[in-house]
């Protein structure tokens, strides 16, 4: 009995103490959730402050993004040329960039996952917010990754499996693939960045973030717009560095053939990224009409207002990508026989394009101190005034491109001796067809002084039409021309001096400091607002950066790049150098290898324990 | 002489010097020979205009090969050939004073303010609160221009205008009033394809209404001394200024529909 009552006692005392825990846990819980609200924002991020550490991940990462969207893209273009033309060169080349492709690729999905947890643990109320509107593309990014990666390591580990007849088509096909699931992922990643610029019109600061219509979230006013813009400007991107990464191999090449491979895969890489830029400038005014329809004042912030200086860099520097192209073709023309006649008209190509810049630099309020104001009388100076407005500026920039497309022109034509009987005629059609055109965008420049700024805004319309109707017309004649034309002699691959290759790196790095240059002036526009005019910026970081300090944050953000990329291209160069002359790579891939699949090179004769087919070791690696 | 003036390096040299020149005084000064107005150009515009063509001209002396070894020849004999050690000497004294000079003339004190940034295209807000009314300015028309309003608007804006703008704006709507002087910078001149040409009615408006301290944060700081109209007149009077303005100047104002970018 006595044992009994003990037990009775204990069993009582064991409820008891199960129960005061149970209710304690709860209390506790309950305690818990009332006092505990999440943060609109997490504890700083150390020396630098949240917003720089968010600032430079997410612009490293775009231009990563940029990197692995671009190469692809040149990359499928290459293969097909190999494929349809014939040209085997191309091929390797396609295969050469893909493979540094998957070591770029990690880098941008590491720099992503960094983003993203800054996101939660600096912003936890916006990533919330946007995360509660954005929940299924989110789910779906993260899946298209799956695909992406699968298909990028096909696309490389298949190359030499997939190397003939419809298999290569199929291969090809891969490629197409790789394209399409990049292109979805910036869809869709674009979405959130233009929802936070311009948010559907009937949200309000009080709509919840969980009954906003998925679909006009995501197909916002500036979407496409971004969309068609970032395209563009990442095939731009890819052929930049492509340039790049041949300059690179071009100064460190020691053989002859080395320096004429890479010579080549530079032209490639510059003329598909200079080709391509001379559109650019059209998607990017589509952009601004749209943010500018979306709403004035951000218009007006971003042309007129605080943000209007970063134009006037802006000019500067797409002045020095025109000034650097045109330098690479005039000295590529002394490796081209025949190029030499053409040498005499380059200096005044050169003076249309000086000119150009100057004007279009021009600022139309002038950094002047007390006594200069007072000497021009004004804000404005008297004289230089006109070249401040856009009539002045589109007539620069269309007058430019004009003449870098003479400058490739001349290029094609350098080596070529037309045999067709009407030769001299074409191209005096061309010539005329060329300075009508200048013609037109001249009188259309002039005229939108004298006439309302909306007719003036259709008038840049108009020489946009003309310079792109000309580029088409004498495209097309000059290819007429030159059917059947007695070629000069053959183009010296590797004959340009090592300061030509310093032009490529002067065109890459510009590029990457335009994306970060502009791209900040895209989202800073909306001022003090994470979702413009709904989700208010309260941190200490709400004020706009002064121009001085975003362009610190943006440089170090193009030079973090470019170490990374240096890294990119060195691992590259480390796994293995391909044959790069043709008859060498195919004697390479036909040579049956002891220990080894036909076609595929000895394994342990290389550092990395077996060369990839079609690849040989060169000296001095 | 035909040795200098056929080298790639003296041309350089001369077009650099003369570009210089022309930037830094000709603009200043040439235009006025054939009537034209002109003011001497900014430094920060003078530094521009001068990085430019020197990098031209670098491109072209380098982008040809026997250019480039021709550009490079004298500069090669300067420092290295035993009979240019006095040029060799002069240039180790005269390029470090030039050095001293310039960085004297960047750090030495003077009493006026540095340069500044100044955007003269603020932003307008989407809407403003006119005596206790909110006015949407986005997509706003003048509502004085109808038929039968516009002639009694614009008579009216004619008196407010010379009674209240004249003496800063001047009567010839050309910042050349009385007291225009006076201010640093001088006021806005309205006539022009660069400044209310540019510009809605609604901006106009916006800007007679909140004056100077109604400038918007982001930009700043400003440099306005134009009054806070919206104390003194009221919207239907600074509407009939603004047709008034526009009138004057002999231009139209810019419209809403298909309304895209300017500077």
């Amino acid at each position: 009995m006595i044992q009994d009552r003990s037990w009775a006692g204990a069993g009582r005392w064991l409820l008891s103490a199960v129960v005061a825990l149970a209710a304690g846990l709860l209390l506790a819980e309950t305690l818990v959730a009332q006092a505990y609200v999440p943060p609109d924002y997490g504890a700083d991020f150390p020396v630098i402050g949240s917003r720089a550490a968010v600032w430079i991940v997410a612009q490293v990462h775009l231009m990563f993004a940029a990197f692995v969207l671009g190469v692809p893209m040149f990359a499928v273009i290459a293969e097909a040329i190999a494929l349809f033309g014939g040209e085997d060169r191309y091929d390797r080349l396609a295969k050469e960039f893909t493979r540094l492709l998957l070591v770029a690729y990690s880098a941008t999905a590491l720099l992503g996952g960094l983003f993203v947890f800054l996101l939660t643990t600096l912003y936890p109320a916006l990533w919330s917010y946007l995360s509660e509107v954005f929940r299924i593309s989110m789910w779906m990014y993260a899946g298209i990754f799956f695909a992406e990666s699968a298909t990028l390591y096909m696309y490389y580990y298949g190359w030499d499996q997939w190397k003939k007849g419809r298999a290569k088509l199929g291969h090809w096909g891969l490629g197409l693939l790789l394209n399409v699931w990049g292109t979805i992922a910036l869809l869709i990643a674009n979405s959130w960045l233009t929802f936070m610029m311009s948010p559907p019109g009937d949200l309000t600061p009080d709509t919840s973030p969980a009954t906003v219509q998925f679909w006009s979230a995501f197909a916002n006013a500036t979407w496409m717009p971004i969309n068609v813009h970032r395209l563009i400007a990442n095939a731009v991107f890819g052929g930049a560095i492509v340039a790049a990464y041949a300059a690179y191999r071009f100064l460190k090449a020691k053989s002859d053939e080395e320096r004429a491979h890479y010579d080549w895969m530079g032209y490639v890489g510059n003329m598909i990224a200079i080709g391509v830029f001379l559109v650019l400038p059209f998607a990017g005014y589509y952009l601004g009409r749209e943010i500018y329809e979306f709403n004035q004042q951000m218009g007006v912030t971003m042309m007129g207002g605080f943000m209007s200086w970063l134009w006037i860099i802006q000019a500067f520097l797409i002045g020095v990508l025109f000034l650097a192209g045109n330098y690479y073709l005039w000295i590529g023309l002394g490796r081209i026989p025949g190029g030499e006649r053409f040498a005499p008209y380059t200096k005044w190509m050169l003076l249309v394009l000086v000119v150009g810049v100057i004007v279009w630099a021009t600022p139309h309020t002038m950094i002047a101190d007390r006594a200069e104001l007072a000497a021009m009388g004004g804000t404005f100076h008297p004289f230089l005034q006109p070249l401040g407005v856009m009539s002045a500026k589109n007539t620069a920039v269309n007058l430019m491109i004009l003449t870098t497309f003479l400058s490739f022109l001349l290029y094609r034509r350098a080596n070529k001796n037309p045999t067709v009987s009407w030769a001299r005629t074409g191209t005096l059609s061309q010539g005329i067809v060329l300075l009508v055109c200048a013609l037109v965008v001249l009188f259309y420049g002039i005229a939108g002084y004298f006439v309302p700024a909306i007719v003036r805004i259709g008038f840049s319309v108009y020489q946009v039409l003309a310079v792109l109707f000309t580029i088409i017309a004498v495209l097309v004649l000059d290819i007429l021309i030159a059917r059947g034309a007695e070629s000069r002699g053959d183009i010296r691959w590797g004959r340009m001096p090592p300061r030509s290759q310093y032009a490529l790196f002067v065109l890459v790095v510009t590029f990457t400091w335009l994306m970060g240059l502009m791209g900040f002036a895209r989202s800073g526009i909306r001022q003090h607002w994470h979702v413009y005019e709904i989700v208010q910026d309260t941190s200490a970081y709400a004020a706009t950066p002064a121009l001085g300090y975003a362009a610190q944050i943006i440089s170090a953000s193009v030079v973090i790049f470019f170490l990374m990329l240096a890294f990119v291209f060195w691992i590259g160069g480390m796994i293995a150098k391909p044959a790069l002359v043709p008859a060498a790579a195919d004697a390479a891939a036909a040579e049956p290898v002891p220990g080894g699949s036909p076609g595929r090179s000895g394994s342990g004769a290389d550092r990395g324990g077996g060369l990839e087919p079609g690849l040989e070791p060169l000296p001095g690696t | 002489m035909g040795r200098y003036t056929k080298h790639p390096f003296w041309q350089s040299l001369a077009v650099v010097v003369v570009s210089y020149a022309l930037i830094r005084w000709g603009i200043a000064y040439l235009p006025g020979l054939v009537g034209i107005t002109s003011a001497p150009v900014p430094a920060s515009v003078v530094l521009q205009y001068t990085a430019i063509v020197l990098v031209g001209v670098l491109v072209w002396v380098s982008d040809n090969e026997e250019r480039w070894t021709r550009f490079k020849e004298p500069i090669h004999a300067a420092l290295v050939e035993p009979d240019k050690k006095v040029v060799r000497m002069s240039m180790m004294a005269v390029v470090p004073l030039l050095v001293a000079f310039a960085t004297f003339n960047n750090v030495r004190p003077t009493i006026s303010a540095p340069a500044s940034l100044r955007s003269i295209h603020p932003a307008p807000p989407t809407q403003i609160t006119f005596r206790g009314e909110t006015i949407v300015l986005e997509g706003l028309e003048n509502p004085l221009r109808e038929p039968d309003l516009e002639e009694a608007a614009f008579e009216l804006g004619k008196e407010l205008y010379y009674q209240n703008c004249m003496p800063c704006h001047g009567d010839y709507l050309n910042a050349g009033g009385h007291y225009a002087p006076g201010f640093n910078p001088t006021p806005l001149e309205l006539r022009g394809s660069s400044t209310i040409a540019q510009l809605t009615e609604s901006f106009v408006f916006w800007r007679i209404a909140k004056g100077g301290p109604g400038l918007p944060r982001e930009g700043g700081p400003w440099n306005s001394a134009m009054p806070v109209w919206e104390d003194f007149l009221t919207a239907d009077e600074i509407w009939a200024v603004t047709l008034f303005l526009y009138d004057q100047a002999g231009i139209a104002p810019r419209t809403w529909e298909e309304e895209g970018i300017e500077e």
